[in-house]
């Protein structure tokens, strides 16, 4: 009964210490409860390394991506906002570190051109389709002339 | 005739993704805009590298058209641009105020007493406070800063000979002839 405790005990202990250790592989930062903990380190995801472009704010082990990080981890904890956070890192390093560009003038067309590309898509397999249709319609409706000429033909052919 | 005209539509929009995706090849993704271009540099107080009871602020560095330069004993590429700075400072064209970007104070004086001082102060930035404000991701990387104190211009990798004729001494003869206009006026 003992073992069997012992062993329920290391389990849960085992258990308890992944749940922890699943945050983040560099950083000791103690946060202020668990909620700005994920709300943090969803941002810092969300942000890219200036430096080595191709890494969020987690994966980087830049010295640049750690100072960020632990700014982000700051002003969360501080009380910041999404938006303010976001407006802190735009205004130092640019549009840039976001993975997810904003909706301004300068990426209308990034944002809108998959969207017009379908529906110009679209549009043309309509007309096209639609063509299709009308000009098979228009066969069927043969002029009195040339039903008379089938007509005949056909007759021929029985003879 | 004005179907066959639509036929052509896809090559169109071929060749213009063709033109767009072939021009991607030749940006250079380390040279990236600077945020701060157009502002005033960030408000900082810093100590003066050799000497920590001074104090050197924001509002130093208006007055005159300077160049900012981020450097650190740990970054190579600032030791290959060091003798050009060198060159720059002995020909006096405007004051280089240096940024000691994360390093050690008494490495970082070391160094400029064996290697030579080019800068006119030295502004110890010892946990990357004032680099952050300034967007910087790496050294060295150089601020053009007008007389009023804004950022005009951010070249980010070592000054050589090319980049300073090319770019960087063309805006600044452009940006002092400002300044003297403003100050006559």
């Amino acid at each position: 009964m003992k073992a069997f405790i012992g062993l329920v005990g290391a389990l849960l202990l085992s258990i308890a210490m992944v749940g922890t250790a699943v945050a983040t592989p560099v950083d000791t930062y103690e946060f202020k409860n668990v909620d700005n903990q994920k709300r943090a380190l969803d941002l810092a995801h969300s942000l890219r390394c200036p430096q080595c472009q191709n890494q969020n704010l987690i994966d980087s082990n830049s010295p640049v991506a750690q100072d960020l990080r632990l700014e982000v981890y700051q002003m969360v904890d501080a009380g910041k906002g999404d938006a303010e956070i976001i407006e802190f890192m735009t205004s130092r390093y640019g549009e840039f570190v976001l993975y997810k560009p904003r909706m301004e003038s300068k990426t209308y067309l990034l944002w809108l051109g998959p969207i017009v590309l379908l529906l110009f898509g679209l549009m043309i397999g309509f007309i096209f389709v639609r063509k299709q249709r009308i000009s098979g319609a228009v066969e069927q409706e043969l002029s009195v002339e040339d039903q008379a000429e089938l007509d005949k033909l056909l007759n021929r052919d029985n003879k | 005739m004005k179907n066959r005209l639509v036929l052509f539509i896809p090559l169109i929009l071929f060749l213009a993704m063709g033109i767009f995706l072939y021009k991607g090849l030749f940006l250079n993704p380390q040279q990236l805009d600077s945020a701060l271009e157009g502002k005033q540099i960030p408000v900082f107080q810093l100590e003066k590298l050799e000497d920590s009871s001074e104090i050197i602020t924001n509002e130093t560095l208006k007055g005159q058209v300077s160049l900012l330069n981020v450097w650190a004993t740990w970054c190579p590429s600032c030791k290959y641009e060091h003798p050009y700075l060198m060159r720059l400072a002995r020909q006096d064209i405007l004051p280089i105020y240096g940024i000691n970007y994360r390093d050690e104070r008494a490495l970082a004086v070391r160094e400029l007493a064996r290697e030579g001082d080019p800068y006119t102060k030295n502004l110890f930035d010892h946990d990357g406070r004032l680099g952050l404000d300034l967007g910087v991701y790496g050294a060295p990387e150089s601020f053009l800063v007008d007389h009023n104190g804004i950022i005009r211009f951010r070249y980010a990798g070592p000054i050589d000979m090319r980049v300073w004729k090319e770019t960087l001494y063309p805006m600044i003869q452009e940006l002092q002839a400002q300044a003297k206009a403003e100050g006559a006026s």
